[in-house]
This record gives structure tokens, C-alpha cells and sequence, in this order.
């Protein structure tokens, strides 16, 4: 071990920053500081022309430095520099009782919550769908359409209409918005698992036929396995789509928890920095989610025997 | 070539032996977009039980359709067939054959002793007999010691093996096999062959078996079906002198090349007016 240590490039001894230039650490890094310096610019190129106005009234000498220092510590700037967000985030999410109704961690499990709720039965209702789909020729032919349709229709015409619908007959709090995420999740799956649920060769097919097998058993033991690859690619998409459905779904309802809440709420008092605060939370959680996906499928996919 | 072949069928397979698979001016035709394909047409043809018969012929002359239509995965539109005196799909719902097609098809989500197991968990078998005769079977094609791999950890040969394996876990004795070794090299090959052969010596089941190869052909069978394309007709039956017992190098002996020969006579003969 100790005599391939110095010829193996991914040997346990390599150096942190060496590991990180062969591997995609380093392009990742290199992007993401390009894009900071690219948002600080832009911070100062917005909110500047405020800044100016600002200086111009109080009738103060400024220079270049003030300027850019300036814009970057503004109160509602147009567009928050991204320490500003950071310190946000720190703000409100170590720096504040979890309980507190100002953590924000707090706003992304109420959004969190329903976001899965959606995702669970848009899933199971994807994957329902698709199995009429695949053994019912006039489901196929009637279903399909409407599926395709429901996706065309914007989703922000929908929640409203959703939400106040299911007010009317009572239902209120969590399901609604769950059910919005339902409308997005369950479309990518059911595509997903009809083409899945289709994979099986003819071979494949001719081979359950030779046994007689049955359509449950040809479901279960071909059909099934031969489809999780493409339920979890779906359920990637699904799962990230659903947390904007349930943002969304809260929008319209004026809700007062929840990342939508967070986002309408700050929109109302021009609290930039709040919004893209909420943003960043929205977007980690998204991949916090996707990747939890992505180890679930890593892992299944590991006892079926895909090759490492 | 003057020897009526019909004749010395009659008097090589005797009265006694019950048939597996009649078929009485059988005929094919697909209806495809571009017309009528006649896949096959009047295949007189009797297997009896325990015979190992080779089919032979250029490609697209019919014999995969042939061995579908025993299967019951192809309807014929002319004629009759029978399998162990029943329509094929009664026999396939007794479950009278199995079949190794020509890419070995073992599902890459499950082991190999879970691929030998599939048939027997369909069919209904306890755990104790599944493992029982997974054991068995594959101990039988040579591949103890590979249970818990995937697919992809095995060769192609030994892919296709596990596949002949699943084929022979069940109790039906009546084997169908499409160019199950054509994608193997010759040694390869030929090491199969002769576990085939000592497998159909051991078992005594009945089997049909497509191939293109001349050689493979002569050394496996006890008689072979030589087939003309469009439509797919027999052309020759030819019956075996080899004995039941054939060591590899069987097939330098003059026997074999005179059989050989006849065979590639009739393939040349199928073709035609060229
Ligand atoms: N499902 C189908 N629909 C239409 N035509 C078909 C179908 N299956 C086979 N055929 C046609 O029937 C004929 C016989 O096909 P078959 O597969 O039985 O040939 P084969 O003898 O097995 O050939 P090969 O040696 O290449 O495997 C071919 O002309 C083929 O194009
Ligand atoms: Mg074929």
C-alpha cells in the first residue's frame, strides 16, 4: 500500500487540494466564485443609481469606495449582495429559537411537510396511473391526453382555484397545498413509469409467457424491477417540482408560514434581502431532497446488482 | 442425395415412441405492412420423445417461427400442430417445454441462482424444492460456485449456461433451443456442445435446437431438419448413424463428414437456382 501510495493519483495520502483539481471539486469552486464576483457587480451596478439619490439628498461627498460600500449594506437594495443574504440566513436560522415563528428553518419544515405529502401521493398516484395505462388499452388511449393537458394549464392559474375549492368543502391547512405539489409530482412519473413499465423486451415477455406466468407475477417480477430506474429519475424531478408546488401553493392563500409566505411576505416590504434569503433556503432544500432521491436509488439500485 | 430421407426416418425411429410434436401442413404467413411474409409452408414434421432434432437453414427461412409456434408464441395460419398431443397452448399452460432463447435474457436485477429460481417461483415451488433444483441444475451446466453473482459478472458462455439451467429447472421434458451458442466462440462452443449432449444423454429429454452451423449440427442430433427459405419449407430430414456416445473427435470421422456433407448439399439445394 505504502509503495503505490506515490504512483496512485487517488491514494488516502493525496492532498486535500490535489484530490479536489482531479476531481469535479475544483470546476464547481472555479464557477461558483465567478458567479459571486459576477452578483457583486451586479450589486453594485443596481443599486447604485438608489445610493446616488441618496447621496445627492443629504447633499454628502462620496467616492468610489464609499459608493460600492454603500451599495452592498443597503436596507432594501434592488438586489442584496450576497454576504448580506448570508448573514440573513445566519440570522435567522442559528441566530433564532428554532420554535420561533423568525426561523427560518421553521418556514422551510411547513413547507417541507407539505412539499413530501404532495410528493408520497403524486408518486403513488403517478405510478397507479401508469400501471392502467400500460394493462388497459382504453385507459391508455383515454387517460394519456389528460394528463398531458393537466400539465399545460399554469400552475399558478390552479392553485388558487385548488385551494379555495377545497376550502369551500372543508378542507383546509396542510392537504390543499400538499395537493398542488400532487399536480405537478404525479405528471413526471407517470411518464416516467409508463415508459418504464414498458422497458421489458419482447423476449423478456415471450419468456413469463413460456411460463405461463401470470399478469401479476409478470408484473412483479419483470415489469416492476425492469421500471425502478426510471421511478427514481422521476421521482428526482418529481420531488424538486413538488417543492415549488408547495410554494407556490402557498401564495394565494396568504399564508403565514411556510417559504411562500416568506417570499410574499417580503415582497410586500420590499425586504429584498428576505426573499433571497427564502430562495436559498428553497434551493437547498431542493437539493437536500434530490439528493436524499439519489441515495435511496443509489441503494436499491446497489441490491439489484448494477454494477458499481 | 438419392436416399428418400422419409424412409429411413420410419425405419430409424421406432413404432413404440410416443411423439412430442406433430405438425401436419403447417403454414405461417405474416401480415406485415409490405404484404404477406410466408415464414412457413406444408412443414410436415414428427419429433418423438427423447430424439435431439436440428433445424438448419439460411436466415429468414423460419426456424425461430417454427420453434414459436411449438411454443405457442406465434399462431399458425395453416395446418395443424400438436404437443404432447394437445394445442400448443395447452401445453404451454402445463407448462410441457422449456425455451432458451438466443441471447441468454438472464434478468440483470437478480442473481443467478435467483435467475434459475424464476420459473420455479412462478410455477409455484416450495422454497425448499427451488433451491433444491436450483442446485441441481446448475450444478448440472457446470456453475456451482456462481449463485450469488449478477449476470454481468459472468461471460457470455457462462450466461448462456445459467440460461440453459433455467430452462432445465422445471420438469418439462421437451427442450427448445434458438442458436442458443451463436454467439459463442468455437471452443466455447464446442465444450457446451458436449455438456449438451451429455446433459440430453443424462436426462432423456426431448429437444429441438436451431442452429446455422453445419458441424454443431451433425455432432448434436439424431436427425436434422434441413429448411429452404420463402417460403420456409423442409427440404431434407436427415437421420444420425452416429452413435449416442460422441467424443469431439467424432467429427473428423468419415461418418460425420458424409453427413456433413449431405447437409450442405441440401443448404445449397434450398438456394435455389443459383
Ligand atoms: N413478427 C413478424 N412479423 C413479420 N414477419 C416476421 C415476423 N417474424 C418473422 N418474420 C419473417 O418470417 C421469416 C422467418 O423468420 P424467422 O425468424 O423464423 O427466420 P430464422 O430462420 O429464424 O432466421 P435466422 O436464422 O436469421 O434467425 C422472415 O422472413 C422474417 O422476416
Ligand atoms: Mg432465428
Amino acid at each position: 500500500m505504502t509503495a503505490a501510495a506515490g504512483t496512485a493519483p487517488a491514494g488516502t495520502k493525496t492532498p486535500v487540494f490535489r484530490r479536489a483539481a482531479e476531481g469535479k471539486t475544483l470546476p464547481i469552486l472555479i464557477v461558483l466564485g465567478v458567479i459571486i464576483l459576477i452578483w457583486y457587480a451586479f450589486t453594485v451596478y443596481l443599486n447604485a443609481p438608489w445610493q446616488m439619490d441618496a447621496y445627492e439628498r443629504a447633499g454628502t461627498e462620496w467616492t468610489a469606495a464609499d459608493l460600492v460600500r454603500d451599495t452592498m449594506a443597503q436596507e432594501r437594495p434592488v438586489l442584496p449582495s450576497p454576504h448580506q443574504v448570508v448573514a440573513e440566513i445566519w440570522k435567522t436560522t442559528a441566530g433564532t429559537r428554532l420554535t420561533s415563528k423568525r426561523n427560518l428553518f421553521y418556514h422551510a419544515w411547513i413547507t417541507l411537510s407539505s412539499t413530501l405529502l404532495g410528493f408520497v401521493i403524486g408518486t403513488v398516484l403517478g405510478v397507479l396511473l401508469a400501471v392502467g395505462i400500460v394493462h388497459n388499452r382504453a385507459m391508455d388511449k383515454s387517460v394519456m391526453p389528460w394528463v398531458i393537458a393537466s400539465q399545460t394549464i399554469p400552475i399558478l392559474a390552479v392553485a388558487p382555484m385548488i385551494i379555495v375549492v377545497l376550502n369551500a368543502v372543508g378542507l383546509s391547512g396542510l392537504l390543499p397545498k400538499a395537493l398542488i405539489s400532487t399536480y405537478l409530482s404525479f405528471f413526471p412519473v407517470v411518464v416516467g413509469m409508463v415508459k418504464g413499465f414498458r422497458s421489458p423486451e419482447a423476449f423478456q415477455l415471450d419468456l413469463m409467457r413460456t411460463y405461463n406466468a401470470s399478469g401479476t407475477q409478470t408484473f412483479w417480477k419483470l415489469r416492476w424491477p425492469a421500471a425502478l430506474p426510471y421511478l427514481f429519475t422521476s421521482m428526482k424531478v418529481a420531488v424538486a417540482i413538488s417543492l415549488v408546488g408547495a410554494i407556490v401553493g402557498e401564495l394565494p392563500t396568504g399564508a403565514v408560514a411556510g417559504l411562500g409566505a416568506r417570499l410574499l411576505a417580503g415582497s410586500y416590504y420590499g425586504q429584498t434581502v428576505q426573499i433571497w434569503s427564502a430562495l436559498f433556503m428553497a434551493a437547498a432544500l431542493a437539493a437536500v431532497l434530490v439528493g436524499l432521491v439519489g441515495i435511496g436509488q443509489r441503494m436499491v439500485m446497489a441490491r439489484m446488482g448494477e454494477k458499481p | 442425395m438419392n436416399a428418400n430421407p422419409a424412409i429411413r426416418q420410419e425405419a430409424s425411429s421406432p413404432q413404440t415412441s410416443k411423439p412430442v410434436v406433430q405438425a401436419k401442413g403447417l403454414g405461417l404467413t405474416f401480415e406485415t405492412n409490405d404484404g404477406p411474409v410466408r415464414a412457413l409452408a406444408d412443414v410436415d414434421l414428427t419429433i418423438n420423445k427423447g430424439e435431439f432434432v436440428s433445424f438448419i437453414g439460411p436466415s429468414g427461412c423460419g426456424k425461430t417461427t417454427f420453434l414459436r409456434v411449438i411454443a405457442d408464441l406465434e399462431q399458425p395460419t395453416a395446418g395443424e400442430i400438436l404437443v404432447n398431443g394437445m394445442s400448443p397452448e395447452e401445453a404451454r399452460r402445463k407448462r410441457a417445454y422449456g425455451y432458451v432463447f438466443q441471447a441468454a435474457g438472464l434478468f440483470p436485477w437478480r442473481t443467478i441462482e435467483q435467475n434459475v429460481a424464476l420459473p420455479l417461483e412462478i410455477m409455484g415451488y416450495s422454497k425448499a424444492e427451488q433451491k433444491e433444483r436450483v442446485h441441481r441444475t446448475l450444478d448440472l451446466v457446470n456453475l456451482a460456485g456462481f449463485e450469488k453473482k449478477f449476470p454481468w459478472q459472468l461471460s457470455g458462455g457462462m450466461q448462456q449456461r445459467a440460461s440453459i439451467a433455467r430452462a432445465l429447472a422445471f420438469d418439462a421434458d421437451l427442450l427448445l433451443m434458438d442458436e442458443p451458442f451463436g454467439a459463442l466462440d468455437e471452443i466455447v462452443r464446442d465444450h457446451l456442445n458436449e455438456q449438451l449432449l451429455d446433459l440430453w444423454a443424462r436426462t432423456g429429454k426431448t429437444i429441438g435446437f436451431v442452429t446455422h452451423s453445419i458441424p454443431e449440427a451433425v455432432y448434436l442430433s439424431t436427425r436434422i431438419i434441413v429448411m429452404s427459405p420463402r417460403p420456409g419449407r423442409v427440404t431434407d430430414v436427415i437421420v444420425s448413424p452416429l452413435p449416442k456416445e460422441r467424443p469431439l473427435d467424432i467429427r473428423e470421422s468419415p461418418e460425420f463428414l458424409e453427413i456433413a456433407h449431405r447437409v450442405r448439399e441440401g443448404l445449397r439445394a434450398g438456394h435455389g437456382d443459383d
